[in-house]
């Protein structure tokens, strides 16, 4: 290790202080690594960037003795005019909420609290939480901000985890506030669980849409890939019973009621859950938290690029036609960009199928924080061995990526076998 | 059903599924699942919406041959007449 | 259940205390007009008869004494059930309940408990003004040693005296005068019911509103009329207001997002600001919508009619402050 990233600040010039103190987080090959501080005083300057790259060694901030406070902080607040401060009421600080992704370091939220600047006022670089520089940028002299947002504590709470932009909202509860309502009727579907980056959707075009699905996508595959140790496992499914009992049924179906290879793999995955709980909940706060409902995302491909993952809620409990109906349905919306948010952030467990065109085998990403994402690839035809004889079959590759803090290999075997079982009874579908 | 109409039936259902694509620009013998990039609910679709527009209900064997426009029209036109 | 019995607010009381004089021989009431006028509010009446002076005392008309020598019995193993006239009144016996009946277990370091029930008539509407009317259960349930309870409901009016007296601590049970007349079906075999949770007594998905006591009739009054114009207001009946039920009020405002605090004592310092307060500390993040209290007047309680209804938190107050928290403009 010779270099890290200096991910963020947690101190800004000026705060005092105490041996001991995490100051910084920076971001190595190997780990991210918290920095502590090994004199008391009163931060100076910050030396080094957020987002900057630096050799092992490189002095990050200087540091003056304590007592020295007070003139630093005249120093600030003298620097800045007073009218420029809108005194406002800031949100409180304190934790955040369980699934919510912070949209401010801390750095940003102290300095925001101790200058009194709105946090919800500020709008932070794509992608990215609202830094001290974002702070700084807003307190500076004859930088306008937008309107103070009126807005529930729920609003402002969704707002967060739909990545919607509150002050582009018209609010239409008590006083004009907006409320949970108004902030469900404007969001997007982004990719699963993935917050605070997109803008609002009546406001933007399809090709920003798409950038900011992109960025969504890139944001949680990115936090997917950073946080869960994902391991993989695959199995060759003969699909051969299920295909003809399938063939069979659409026969005696009316054409707008036949139903899709894909939906048996669906209703195989989710009824899988019930033989390994431990593949169907959410990681959050540190440990998994089951879900006793099986709401299976699905992983929708969109024409105009981009990828969403919305739920079929208890995929488990609907009959193979009902979950037919509910996908057809939760495609066209995810096409329409009608999907609700109940959809985007209830997912259990997701499955992702490459259909007829697509690779023989799938490695996924699981979504965060889900723990365990299913794929299924193209369906074709292998020379396959059965007492002792080779046929032709319709096989597929059925592929597990699962998150190793929660379950193993021999739980994600079993859950592969499971669906092969489940396969292989098509009628109890 | 006559062949005009067939045609677009045909483009009408596939509008349907990929507006954003330049029909007018696909040839007969363009692949439709390549050019469109179709996937099977697509394609499902693009069946039901041929059975709402002619009353023709594809049956799931034949759904590969009508995987051209050119193919589809002369699937249509022969169960169309019969 | 069984089938029910047609009986009132007072005499699911009196069949309480009833009970307790049969079954537990340490158990005596006392208080002013209890024994030969039957109880300020009848709710004694008969029990002289039944259970005899030595167990139905009437007390000279000095709260303080009378109050004081309910501790002392309870202290030395009697169970006695002292009755005051109304919660005005229990001022003038305030020094024996705070500095001694909340206090003696925590100071004797639990060698000593006071197993004392105090019940007092509570609340205005019945035009017998200032002196009678007041609403003091919220300063009792600041006072960390008693138990404040509320009975709101022929089920509880007949069920919480048992579990009361079975408290090793002091309990006050306040009894909303306007509700001794409530009429309704009470199962024959009503018995003693919890004294530390709250209740849903309506479902609703759009708003909760939360109150207790006497308020809790009009609050039903106030849903019925919500849900005409579309408006599915869930009521929570706190029963019980110190130690204060708080997961059952955060998890009715978790689902409905929305909170209507109705609350007969005055606004100020009142139990409807800890409601308030314990929403606020316990799902801050979960409110949708200010949260609106319905209080009585910050006046004393006026004698005239159209003066005192103008005072006190009314069905249509209730509507009107509902309707605010789950406003929209289109």
């Amino acid at each position: 290790m010779d270099a890290g990233t200096l991910v963020e600040w947690l101190v800004h010039p000026g705060a005092t202080v105490h041996r001991g103190d995490i100051v910084a987080r920076v971001e190595t090959d190997k780990a991210d690594v918290e920095v502590e501080i090994f004199e008391s005083g009163v931060i100076d300057r910050l030396l080094v960037q957020e987002g900057e790259k630096v050799p092992v060694g490189t002095l990050l901030a200087t540091l003056k003795p304590l007592g020295s406070e007070e003139a630093v902080t005249a120093a600030a607040a003298a620097a800045i005019p007073p009218p420029a401060i809108p005194k406002v009421p800031i949100e409180p600080p304190g934790a955040p909420e369980p699934g919510t992704l912070q949209h401010a370091t801390r750095a940003a939220e102290r300095l925001a609290r101790e200058r009194g600047v709105d946090l919800s006022r500020i709008i932070a670089k794509a992608g990215r939480r609202i830094t001290v520089a974002d702070v700084e940028q807003a307190i500076r002299p004859g930088q306008p901000l937008p309107a103070p947002v009126k807005a529930s504590p729920r609003a402002r709470r969704l707002a967060r985890q739909l990545g919607v932009v509150l002050h582009t909202l018209a609010g239409t509860g008590p006083g004009g506030a907006v409320t949970a309502a108004d902030v469900e009727r404007t969001a997007v579907p982004t990719s699963a669980a993935q917050p605070a980056v997109a803008p609002p959707a009546g406001l933007r075009s399809r090709a920003d849409r798409v950038v900011a699905r992109q960025r969504a996508t890139a944001t949680a595959m990115a936090r997917s890939k950073r946080e869960i140790p994902h391991y993989y496992l695959g199995a060759a499914v003969d699909l051969s019973t299920a295909l003809a009992w399938l063939e069979r049924e659409n026969l005696t179906r009316p054409v707008a009621e036949r139903v899709l290879p894909a939906a048996l793999l669906l209703k195989a995955a989710a009824l899988a859950c019930h033989d390994v709980p431990e593949m169907n909940g959410h990681w959050a706060d540190g440990r998994f938290q089951g879900s006793d409902a099986v709401h299976l995302g699905v992983a929708i491909s969109l024409r105009e690029g981009g990828l969403v993952a919305p739920a079929i809620h208890d995929a488990d409990m609907l009959r193979i036609d009902e979950l037919m109906a509910a996908l057809r349905d939760l495609v066209k919306r995810a096409r329409a960009g009608s999907l609700r948010s109940s959809e985007m952030t209830d997912p259990t467990i997701t499955v992702t199928n490459l259909g007829e065109q697509g690779a023989d085998t799938v490695f996924p990403v699981i979504f965060p924080p889900q723990v365990a994402i299913v794929g299924f690839g193209r369906v074709s035809e292998r020379p396959w061995a059965v007492n002792g004889m080779l046929g032709v079959r319709p096989i597929v590759s059925c592929s597990l990526a699962a998150d190793h803090r929660v379950t193993d290999g021999h739980a994600g075997s079993r859950f592969l076998t499971a669906i092969e079982r489940i396969l292989q009874d098509p009628a109890t579908l | 059903m006559t062949s005009d109409e067939l045609r677009a039936a045909v483009l009408a259902s596939l509008g349907d599924i990929a507006p954003e694509a330049d029909l007018a620009g696909l040839a007969d013998d363009d692949d439709l699942r390549d050019e469109l990039d179709l996937d099977s609910m697509d394609f499902l679709n693009f069946i039901i919406g041929i059975h709402e527009r002619t009353g023709i209900d594809v049956p799931e064997r034949d759904y590969s041959r009508l995987g051209t426009v050119g193919a589809a029209l002369a699937y249509l036109a022969a169960h169309a007449a019969g | 259940m069984t089938t029910g019995v047609r009986t009132s607010y007072r005499e699911a009381i009196r069949s309480a205390l009833r009970e307790a004089l049969q079954r537990d021989p340490r158990v005596f009431v006392m208080g002013e007009d209890v024994g030969r006028y039957g109880g300020c509010y009848a709710v004694t009446k008969g029990l002289l008869e039944e259970f005899g002076p030595e167990r139905v005392r009437d007390t000279p008309l000095s709260e303080s004494t009378f109050v004081g020598a309910g501790i002392g019995a309870a202290m030395n193993g009697m169970r006695p059930i002292v009755e005051i006239m109304t919660c005005n009144f229990s001022l003038l016996a305030l020094d024996q309940i705070m500095n001694n009946a909340a206090t003696v277990s925590h100071m004797s370091g639990g060698q000593f408990s006071v197993p004392l029930v105090i019940r007092m008539a509570t609340g205005a509407g019945r035009q017998v003004a200032a002196q009678h009317s007041h609403s003091l259960e919220g300063w009792f349930a600041h006072v960390p040693g008693l138990k404040v309870v509320t009975p709101a409901t022929l089920e509880d009016a007949r069920g919480m005296l048992w579990t009361a007296l079975e408290d090793p601590n002091p309990v006050l049970i306040f009894e909303h005068a306007l509700l001794y007349n409530a009429e309704g079906e009470l199962p024959a075999d009503a018995g003693p019911v919890d004294i530390d949770t709250a209740r849903v007594r309506r479902e609703g998905r759009d708003v909760s509103i939360v109150t207790y006591g006497g308020s809790l009739p009009k609050a039903l009054a106030a849903a019925e009329e919500l849900a005409q114009a579309g408006v599915q207001a869930e009521v929570v009946d706190l029963r019980t207001l110190r130690p204060l039920d708080t997961g059952t009020i955060v998890a009715s405002v978790t689902k409905t997002h929305r909170a209507v605090i109705v609350d007969e004592g005055w606004r100020s310092g009142s139990i409807s600001a800890e409601v308030t307060a314990r929403l606020v500390e316990h799902c801050f993040y979960e409110l949708d919508a200010p949260v609106r209290r319905v209080c009585s007047a910050e006046v004393p309680t006026p004698y005239a009619k159209h003066m005192e209804d103008a005072a006190l938190p009314q069905v249509a107050d209730i509507v009107a402050a509902t309707q605010d928290a789950v406003s929209t403009v289109a």
